[in-house]
This record gives structure tokens, sequence and C-alpha cells, in this order.
């Protein structure tokens, strides 16, 4: 399993057992398969993602990511897996605004040491990005710039890809495609996608489906 | 509507309370400087004013000699030509080791004729009896201590009526202690004159009218270019802390526009919003203004010693200490903070004014738009660098010099971040690592927001090193001029003129030579004009600090056929060797050579001993240099004072005469050091304000990063790697800007201010130090932040990705 999920539960400050963001989720996620994730705001969509990428720590239970259990990792060492082996793909895209699109794709890739030129050029061209590694995020529309996240997040080659709500800022035709592409290259890449939607459509795309409800999973 | 407004307006503070301090610490900060130099200036022109008060000269004009000094026969003939005037005799007495301005006047018709009298009468001695033999001295309290502890020929009278450090005597008096018979430094023209006297320039065509208007005080007309120094650090200290409050305006005013919009939707009219932003930043500029009031007073208080100590070490100039709370300083001191606070929000105000209503939040200026307001910088810059260069070039004196400095320091202020980008670009294509290639990238994306605290750390540290370098290259100058001057091995003041006979006499036997070292005190165009008598001696024509010369200038000086005058004299009066100086009426000499002279600020000439005895036959002869091997000095200085009784502080070897005038010259530039470091500490903190105020959106840049694996303590690193590289940019390029002004100040300010022009030395260390400092600066500057940043919860760093944000 790439990622595993037992169990676990996240409180935030203020919060109570009984009204924890998370309680007692579990799942797994095999490599090259794809889960949604689903539920109304406030469901703990985002917080389960964000503890499956190491960005935050859970209260009990366990995570396991490719093998390594995060509780008691360092914060060195969920640096180094995040480096490694997990992508994430947010809904702000989140590129870096000082870097044109070129080394915005490279970065992660490049910070872990795993950078493949010949694969970088796949995926740009496959995102239709080839003509834009010029230019800056700030003049790139919101589809390329969504597109070049996602190539940012596969040019690692991750294990793991966690994409929040990856086309909620793109409309209908857009989105398709670009879910369309994603899931291309996921498969291509062998990635286990865990994927964060409030669209019934997009989930359908998926292998597999779960519906979080107060926190709780269905 | 209004009140809702403003509570919707002023709430932005409540949410940003760090912002609020940095915008009412930086204006306090810019007032409190500012009024602090202004509070000195206030006070010591204060001071001179009441000391020309007290003198009884305020107001009043004066007749003065071209050249020399007024005979008495003179000041008679015009007197019964009908003329009230009233006449003066200046110099510079000396009872033991100590000297005292002294100030002979006509006790029955001087301005202050009635305050003496009252003085004299509190004491229950006749007011005649200072008149006669052997005459009383009149003196500030204080000054009447030293005077009364240093001769007890001359009763003292203490008066409050006179300024601190001047002795007032009659007129017969004052010409028996400065043995200047017959001779009236200027005539006092009394207020009260009869009508139809025939005009003074056809009476007295060799004297010359000076206005009371423009007859200030000697002290106010030399100190003028130190006050001006001083108000051009208060500018620059102001200026630095400007660059605090218009990033803080610009950002408060950036992250209200949404609110704005708001309000606008709301149908609250743009007038009324502009309206009640420029009220808010008017009460907080005063509420900030106060705050700088009080910390500039205690700053004031704190600084004014040293400034009384440079003050009387450059000019003789003493202040009277205390500080005193006027309205007027009150009042222009808050008026430039409203003032500063209003330019410094123009820019960002104005933008709002004109702000559509539908406008989304501004983001901030990056890529095309950060590289076209750098153009527009540089362009800006150029424009005020050539001017600055125009005016030097047209225009002379200490104002057009002080403009140059102006335009220049703001011309390279507007240069920076053009210069500061490309030098970023460069290391991002030459980082060869990811990591290093986002830190290029991420510093140049920073720069908007960084650029004015980084302009005023530029300025900061150009200011140091250019002041820093005058300083230096002075003290350097000052300490060979030293070297040239002190030449004799042992220097001795002896009691009075029977004592120098005697010594000079058992030194001739003892066979050392002894060089007398004795002046004769005049005026040359109404300033005063001290002539010294050399004997003649190799140890002069090897030492002697000869600016310009003939090539005989010695033979020619020796003869008594030619005159040497010192710098301030001929840069004053056009003066070069060859010229014809005319040293009092009806004496008349060829320059034979300029020597340099940073002992004081007057006007100096050195004659041959017989030709100086031969006009001034009764000068005092109390005061020798020794030329004595180095291992016979103690054992010569203990003969001495077992022979002649002289105290050990009459006696002085060259290396304690030399330390003592080094610590003065040290003591001199104490406040310029202290406002040194005051500008730097103003612009550390700048930066610091800066990196806090950017602290919000930064956050969204440095998330991804850290979601791709970089740890928290590798951003906090960073912050502190990219505050680094911005202020070692900055440094490198404060360096020329900085030996600019260094020049600027050696061959312009100093040469108006002083009168002296001095040889410009580069002091690498001293760069090396501050480019240490400055990143010192940078780093203490980035440590909240970044410590900030290492410990941060990753919840706040997630909320940068969180759709619900």
């Amino acid at each position: 399993m790439v990622l595993t999920i037992r169990n676990v539960t996240k409180c935030y400050p203020g919060q109570t057992e009984e009204t924890a963001v998370l309680r007692g989720v579990s799942l797994d996620l095999a490599a090259g398969s794809s889960l949604a994730l689903t539920g109304e705001s406030g469901s703990g969509k985002s917080t389960l993602l964000h503890l499956a990428g190491a960005l935050d720590q859970f209260d009990s239970g366990e995570i396991e990511i490719a093998g390594t259990r995060l509780s008691g990792l360092s914060d060195s060492q969920r640096a180094a897996l995040r480096r490694n082996d997990v992508s994430l793909v947010f809904q702000q895209f989140n590129l870096i605004p000082s870097l044109d699109t070129g080394k915005n794709i490279a970065l992660h890739a490049r910070l872990g040491g795993t950078w493949d030129e010949g694969w970088g050029m796949r995926l740009t061209d496959r995102l239709g990005l080839s003509g834009l590694l010029e230019r800056y995020p700030e003049q790139l529309s919101g589809g390329q710039q969504q597109r070049v996240a996602i190539a940012r997040a596969l040019a690692v080659r991750p294990r793991l890809l966690l994409a929040d709500e990856p086309t909620g800022n793109l409309d209908e035709a857009a989105s398709a495609a670009v879910m369309e592409l994603m899931l291309d290259l996921v498969r291509e890449s062998g990635t286990a996608l865990f994927l964060v939607t409030h669209s019934a459509a997009i989930a359908q795309l998926l292998d597999r489906r779960l519906h979080l409800h107060h926190g709780m999973a269905k | 509507m209004t009140a809702a407004a403003f509570l919707a307006i002023l709430s932005h503070w409540r949410r940003h309370p760090l912002q609020l301090a940095t915008l009412i610490a930086g204006l306090a900060l810019a007032a409190g400087l500012w009024s602090a130099v202004q509070a000195i200036n206030a006070e010591a022109r204060a001071s001179y004013a009441r000391a020309a008060e007290q003198l009884g000269t305020a107001g009043v004009a004066r007749l003065i000699p071209e050249s020399g000094t007024i005979s008495v026969a003179r000041y008679a003939s015009l007197r019964r030509s009908g003329w009230q005037l009233a006449p003066v005799l200046e110099g510079v007495i000396r009872f033991e080791r100590q000297n005292f301005d002294i100030m002979g006047v006509d006790l029955l018709q001087h301005p202050l004729a009635p305050a003496l009298t009252k003085a004299a009468e509190a004491e229950a001695v006749s007011p005649l009896e200072a008149l006669l033999p052997p005459g009383r001295i009149f003196a500030h309290p204080e000054t009447a201590v030293h005077l009364a502890a240093s001769q007890n020929v001359h009763p003292v009278t203490e008066t409050e009526a006179l300024p601190p450090g001047v002795a007032l005597a009659d007129l017969s008096l004052a010409s028996r202690l400065l043995r200047r018979p017959d001779s009236l430094s200027y005539l006092l023209v009394l207020p009260d004159q009869a009508q139809g006297l025939k005009p003074l320039s056809d009476l007295a065509p060799g004297l010359t009218l000076v206005p009371a208007s423009t007859a200030a005080s000697e002290t106010a007309r030399l100190t003028d270019s130190f006050h001006l120094n001083l108000t051009a650090f208060g500018l620059l200290s102001f200026a630095v802390g400007l660059f605090i409050v218009q990033g803080t305006i610009a950002l408060s005013l950036e992250q209200r526009r949404g609110m704005i919009r708001t309000l606008r939707s709301l149908g609250v009219p743009m007038r009324l919003v502009s309206g009640l932003i420029a009220a808010e930043l008017a009460f907080l500029a005063l509420a900030a203004g106060i705050a700088g009031l009080a910390g500039g007073y205690l700053v004031a208080a704190v600084l004014l010693p040293g400034v009384n100590a440079t003050l009387a070490g450059l000019y003789g100039a003493p202040v009277d200490g205390s500080l005193s709370l006027r309205p007027g300083w009150v009042l222009s001191g808050l008026a430039m903070t409203l003032g500063g606070t209003f330019l410094a929000g123009a820019q960002s105000l104005f933008a709002l004014w004109r702000m559509p209503l539908l406008a989304a939040p501004a983001t901030h200026a990056r890529g095309q738009n950060a590289r076209r307001s750098h153009l527009a910088g540089a362009v800006c810059g150029v424009a005020s660098i050539a001017g600055g260069v125009l005016i030097l070039t047209m225009f002379q004196g200490l104002i057009s010099g002080f403009a140059f400095l102006g335009a220049l320091m703001l011309g390279a202020a507007l240069l920076l971040p053009l210069l500061i980008s490309t030098g970023l670009s460069l290391g991002a294509r030459l980082a060869k690592r990811p990591f290093a290639e986002w830190l290029w990238a991420d510093t140049r994306a920073q720069l908007p927001g960084m650029s004015l605290a980084l302009m005023a750390l530029l300025l900061a540290l150009a200011a140091n090193i250019g002041v820093g370098t005058m300083v230096s290259s002075f003290r350097l100058t000052f300490t060979g001029w030293l070297d040239q001057r002190l030449f004799a091995e042992v220097y001795v003041t002896t009691a009075s003129d029977v004592q120098g006979t005697e010594l000079a006499r058992w030194l001739d036997a003892q066979g050392i030579k002894a060089l007398s070292r004795r002046y004769h005190d005049t005026r040359f165009k109404g300033a005063p004009l001290r002539i010294y008598g050399f004997e003649d001696d190799t140890a002069y024509r090897s030492n002697w600090p000869l600016l310009d010369a003939l090539p005989d200038v010695w033979d020619q000086a020796v003869s008594g056929q030619a005159v040497l005058v010192n710098e301030q004299l001929a840069r004053r009066h056009g003066l070069a060797p060859g010229d014809r100086f005319e040293l009092e009426p009806g004496w008349q000499l060829p320059i034979a050579g300029v020597y340099s002279d940073y002992g004081n600020p007057h006007g100096q000439a050195m004659v041959s001993m017989p030709s100086l005895l031969e006009h001034a036959p009764d000068i005092p002869n109390r005061q020798f240099g020794l030329r004595v091997a180095s291992h016979d000095i103690s054992g010569l200085i203990n003969s001495i004072r077992e022979e002649f009784d002289i105290p050990r502080k009459n006696i002085t070897d060259q290396a304690t005469a030399k330390a003592r005038s080094l610590a003065v010259f040290d003591r001199t530039f104490v406040i310029t050091a202290a406002l040194n470091l005051l500008t730097l500490g103003v612009a550390g903190f700048a930066l610091l304000t800066s990196l806090l105020t950017l602290w919000n959106q930064r956050l969204p840049q440095l998330a991804p990063v850290w979601a791709m694996g970089l740890t928290r303590r590798q951003l906090a690193s960073a912050e502190i790697l990219r505050s680094l590289i911005l202020a070692a940019f900055t440094a490198v390029l404060a360096l020329p800007l900085g030996l600019v002004l260094a020049w600027a100040l050696l061959s312009v300010i100093n040469v108006e201010a002083f009168g002296w022009k001095l040889p410009m030395y580069l002091f690498p260390l001293d760069w090396l130090r501050l480019f240490l400092l400055a990143l010192l600066a940078a780093v203490i500057a980035a440590a909240l932040p970044a410590r900030r940043l290492s410990r941060i919860d990753p919840a706040e760093l997630l909320r940068v990705f969180t759709n619900e944000r």
C-alpha cells in the first residue's frame, strides 16, 4: 500500500473528542489506484489530505506512506518524505510567483534530486505547456497555472499524489480536460491519487470514492 | 454614516497592532531625531543671541576697520563730529593657564552701563572705581570664580547681565591687559543720533558700516555651518524615518482596499473615505509627534553636552548648558511630523483617491510592474544626481554643497532597486542548486516591499562611510599636522613676562634652544586676526605644514619681507602666494606661503619676530617651545620647575600636548558619531519593520515550498539569508556613494564651513567593520520573523492551502 490511514483522529484547539474534525478515519490506497474524498464544507476533507501529506500532526491512530509510519517522525524526516514521495496540487495552484514556468515545474523534483529532463519535457508536452516555459505565473491563465501545478507535482514521480479541489477554480470544460490529463498521467506513472472534491462528476472519474461526514468516513 | 465608516476604517488597526506600532514608531523616530537636532540648534542660537544681547551688541550697527584696528584719535574725531559711538576693544587674555575673552568698553557710554552700575552698587562698590587703577572686571558669576582664582590684581564684580566666558572691563584696563594701547576693535553706532550729521561714509572712508540687521554675533556667523551640518543630519534621520512611515501607510491602505471597496458599495462617498483616512493619519501623526518630541527632548538633553564640547572645540563658542522647552520648537516639530506623514502617504492616498469602485484588492507589483517601477525610479535617480552636479558646478557656497549632497543621496536611493534587482538576477543566473535558485528569485520578488527600508539603509550606511571617512581623514591629517606644528620637545608657559625673560636667559645659559611664541591680536575685514612672530629655525623650514608657497618662502619671511597666512584666511579672502596682504593699516607685506591650520576657525598670519615686535613692541613673551634631545625631556622639565617654580600644568612635553589636542579633536566629533549611530539604528529599525509588515504576505509564498519538502528551519534560514543578501548588496552600493559623500564633505562642505580643504584617505578596515555591522543589523532585523517562521504552527501554513480560508 502506498497510503494506509488507520483510525486517525484530529482535534483542533477548542474541539472535544465528539466535535473533533476527524474521528477514527481509516483508508488504504494502492499504487496506481485513485480515491476521491467528498463531503460537505467543514467535514474534514482538507485536514485528512494534509495529514496524508505529512503536513500536519494527528492526535491518535496511524498513517503510513510507502511503509513509513508518520507518528514519531521529526520535522526534517517529514520534510524528506514530502520531498521524495508525496506531491500536492492545490485549488489555489500555489505556484512560486518569482520563478518562471519551467523552473516552477522542475522545482519540487530538483529539491528532491529526482528531476528527469526527459520526463519533464514529456509532461510539459502532454499538458500543453511547452510554449509557456519562460512565462511567470502572473502571465498565465488559471487553467494554465493549474496545469503547471499538476506538472510540478508529477515531475517528482511521486508515490502519492494529493490533490485538493484541483479544478475548483476552472470552468466545467477546462476542469474535465485537466482531470482527464491528470488521470492519464497518474496511470502512466503508477502514482496513487488521493483527491478531494466537491464535484460528484469528478469523483465518478476515480477508482474509489469515500464520503466524509462530521469527521467520519462513510 | 461618518462615525460608522470611521469605526470600520479604524478597525484595521485592531487586526494589525504591529503595523500600528510600526507606523507610530517610525513617525516618532523621524520626529524625535529631527526635533532633537532642532532643539540643540535652537538652544545654541538662543545662547549666541543671549550673549550678544547681554554684551549690548545685539541690534546695534557697527563701524569696523578694513584691516587692523581703529585708533582712539579716529574715534575721538568721529565723536567730535557729533556721532554717538561706543568703542569696543576685544581680545583674549591669559591668566595662569586659562584664556578669557575680554571686552573693553567705555563704561559710561556702553549700552550695558546701567546694568554694570547696578552690579557694582550691589557689592557696595562705587561704579567709578572701575575706571580707576587697578581697574575692575565684570563677569558672569561662573566666569568670575575662575577670574578671581587665576589673578588677584583686579577685583571682579559678579553680574548676571553678562554671558559666561566673557570678562568686561573699562577700555583703559582692557588696553593694558591686552597690551594694545590706542586701538579699538570696532565702534557701536548707538541708536539715538542727532539729525543732520555728516554721513559716516564721508567721515570715515576706511571704516565699513555694518547694519544692525547683518551684524550678527561672530559666534553665530562662525557656527552657522555647524548648525547647517546638524540640520542636514536631522533631515537625513527624518527622511530615513519617513521611509518606514511610507511603507507602513502604503501597506495599511493596500490591505484596506477591500474594505474601502465595500464601504463605497454601501454608499459611502470616496470624498468621505479619503477625508476619514486623512483624519486618521493626522491623528496618528499628532500622537506620534508628541511621543517623538518627548523622545527628541531627551535625546537633545543627552547630546547637548557633546554639542557644547564640539562648539567649544571648533569655534570657542560656549553654549550654556540647560535645555528649555520652546513653544516654537513644539509647534514646528508637530507641523513637521504632520507634513512628513502626508508627504509619506501622498502617493498611497492619491492612488486610493483614483481607485475605481470595482477595483480588485491590489496584488504586489511583480514582474513587469516591478521592472517598470525600478526603471522609472532609476530615471528619476539619474535626473536627481545630474541636477545635484549641475547645482554644484553652477553655484558656490554651503547651501549649494548641501543641495548637491541631498540630490546625490536621493538619486542614489532611487537607483538602488534597479541596481539590486540586476544583481539579484545575476545571482539567480549563476545559481546551480534549486534552493539557491528559489532563494535568489524569491529575494528579487521581495524587493518592491523591501526597497524603502533598503534605501534607508543605503542612506544611513553611506552617511556613515562619508562622515566616517571625513572624520578619519581629518584625524589623520590633524595628527600629521600636529607632528609638523608641535615640533618642539617641550612647551612652557611662564606666569609673567619677567619670568619669561629669566627663563629665556637661563635656557640660553644651558645651551638649550628656546623658540618664543608671541602674538598680536588685530582684525582683518571685521574678523579676528592673530599675527604670530616666529624665530628663524631649521625646524620651521623642515616641518611647517605649507600648502602653497613661493620658492624662497622662508628666506623672505625671515627677512621680514613677506608674511605667511593660514589656509582659512587665504580661502576666505581669496589670497594666494604673491598677493599683498594688509596686516594693519600701513603694514602691507606680500604673501610668501599658505599653511594648514586646523586648530581654530580664525584667520592667522606669521611674520618674523623682529618684524612683529617692530609693529607691536609690547606683546607678552610667556610661551616657549624648547628644542632638546628626547632623553633629556624629563630632566629638563624637572630642572625648569625647580628653578622657576612653574606649575606642572604649565610645562608640557610634546607627547602630552599632542595627546591633549587629539582628545579635544575626538571630543569634537562625539556628536557626529552619536548621530551616525542613531541614523544607522533607525535604518535597522526600518529593515525590521518592513520584514514584519511583509510577514503576512510571506506565508503564501513560503507555504508551497514548505509543502515541497523544505523544513521550517530551512525556511527560517532562508529568511535570514535573504535579509543578508539584500543588506550586503546595499552595503556594497553604499560604499561608492559614501566615498562621493566624503569627497563632498572634505572638498566642498568643509571648505565652506571651516575654511580648510582636507586630503581624503581611504579606510578599508572601517568599511569592513561597517559592512559587518550592516550584516549584523540585517540578521537582527530578520531574526524575529525567522524565529517566528521556525516555530510556526503547520496549521498556519496550511491555512494558505485551504479553500475555506
